[in-house]
């Protein structure tokens, strides 16, 4: 037992060697940063370009139902203009718990604080609505998230993740998004990984799904056991992959496969 | 109460042929898939689509298990006059889901 515990330690250390964190810190270069549109069929881009056949906004009409129904439209009344940004300043720091929070923590936080309603759940349908219509309004928009200093420990333990091996394949992330993106694995094109397009429909999942679902589903993928939606763990990652994908267009509600 | 979504010119000229589009929210369950626990999730699908203008049928479909979920239908009519177009989806339930939108026909 001890000498397994032995063989870990040696592994661990032997992974921090291969990426210190004070390096650079991403495993592309800026210029050759590429959305996952751009590792799509043509079939699949055809979706995304077309605002009708696009199911990812039947989300979006739902979202915006629920935002003029449910009192949010009370405060936000320009959810247009308001939210043109929100890809670039998501994840962010609450100010009154100081609590790491994405938007899907925001729009919890609203109902908490604001509305005295109970939180929704992660990932149910009227969450991953509202998150897609606000999320929407910053469609188009170059993404431009700053690492604070702030929210540089939460950035170094999503980067942790990101290099880290796990699960019964012994993959970390950068193994396939950094070093093997355009490369295919069985029928599919691997990609860089950014979460530029989500909360996104995939055709895996004939549904709308967000960036922690599509997490969870890479570290299944990699027969790991993944951490729940919406964790600590997903969140620190989130950040770490936002500021991976500077310079990319927000894409939500993107088409993935 | 389902989503949808339709895409029907505002307007259009007499003996104009005007694309006419529609998307369902729906999870189209096949009955072929197994939960976690491997029990079979029980099917549920659309099984009929159509589309009137006024009281006469201009499109109907037949959907069975391999239709993906959210489904979209496009198609064409020929525009002579003004008036309503009715969509309508059947599920195996025997629910109907309708949505209707006007047509005006410029002269």
């Amino acid at each position: 037992m001890i000498r397994a515990f032995g063989i870990i330690g040696i592994a661990l250390l032997a992974g921090c060697s291969e990426k210190p964190v004070d390096e650079a810190a991403f495993g592309i270069a800026p210029e050759n940063i590429r959305s996952g549109y751009e590792f799509l069929t043509a079939e699949t881009q055809a979706l995304q370009n077309d605002d009708f056949a696009n199911p990812g906004l039947l989300w979006v009409q739902t979202g915006q139902g629920l935002f003029q129904d449910g009192g949010c439209a009370a405060c936000h009344n320009d959810p247009g203009t308001e939210f043109r940004s929100v890809a670039s300043t998501f994840p962010a720091l609450d100010p009154q718990s100081g609590k790491l929070i994405n938007l899907e923590g925001r729009i919890n936080l609203c109902r908490t604080r604001h509305q005295s309603l109970p939180e929704l759940p992660y990932e149910s349908d009227d969450l991953l609505a509202l998150t897609t219509f606000v999320k929407s309004r910053a469609r188009g928009g170059t993404i431009d998230y700053q690492i604070t200093d702030a929210l540089q420990p939460h950035f170094a333990a999503g980067q942790n993740y990101f290099y880290s091996k796990r699960g019964q394949f012994n993959l970390s992330c950068n193994q396939c998004h950094d070093e093997n993106a355009g490369a295919k694995m069985r029928g599919d094109t691997v990609s860089q990984g950014h979460i530029n397009g989500f909360p996104a429909y995939r055709n895996d999942w004939q549904t709308l799904g967000s960036s922690h679902r599509r997490f969870e589903a890479c570290d299944i993928a990699v027969r790991a056991d993944p951490p729940a939606l919406g964790s600590q763990t997903y969140l620190d990652l989130e950040v770490y992959l936002t500021a991976r994908g500077n310079g990319l267009t927000s894409e939500s509600p993107a088409i993935r496969r | 109460m389902r989503n949808i979504r339709l895409s029907v010119p505002d307007n259009a000229k007499s003996g104009d042929v005007i694309e006419l589009k529609a998307m369902i929210r729906h999870d189209m369950e096949s009955g072929y898939r197994v939960n976690i626990q491997g029990q079979t999730i029980a099917r549920n699908i659309l099984t009929f689509f159509e589309c009137r203008f006024d009281d006469n049928v201009i499109f109907s479909a037949d959907f069975h298990p391999g239709v993906s979920a959210n489904p979209l239908l496009k198609f064409h009519m020929r525009a002579q006059k003004s008036g309503t177009l009715t969509f309508e989806w059947t599920e195996q339930t025997g629910q109907i889901f309708t949505k209707t939108a006007a047509l005006a026909v410029l002269e």
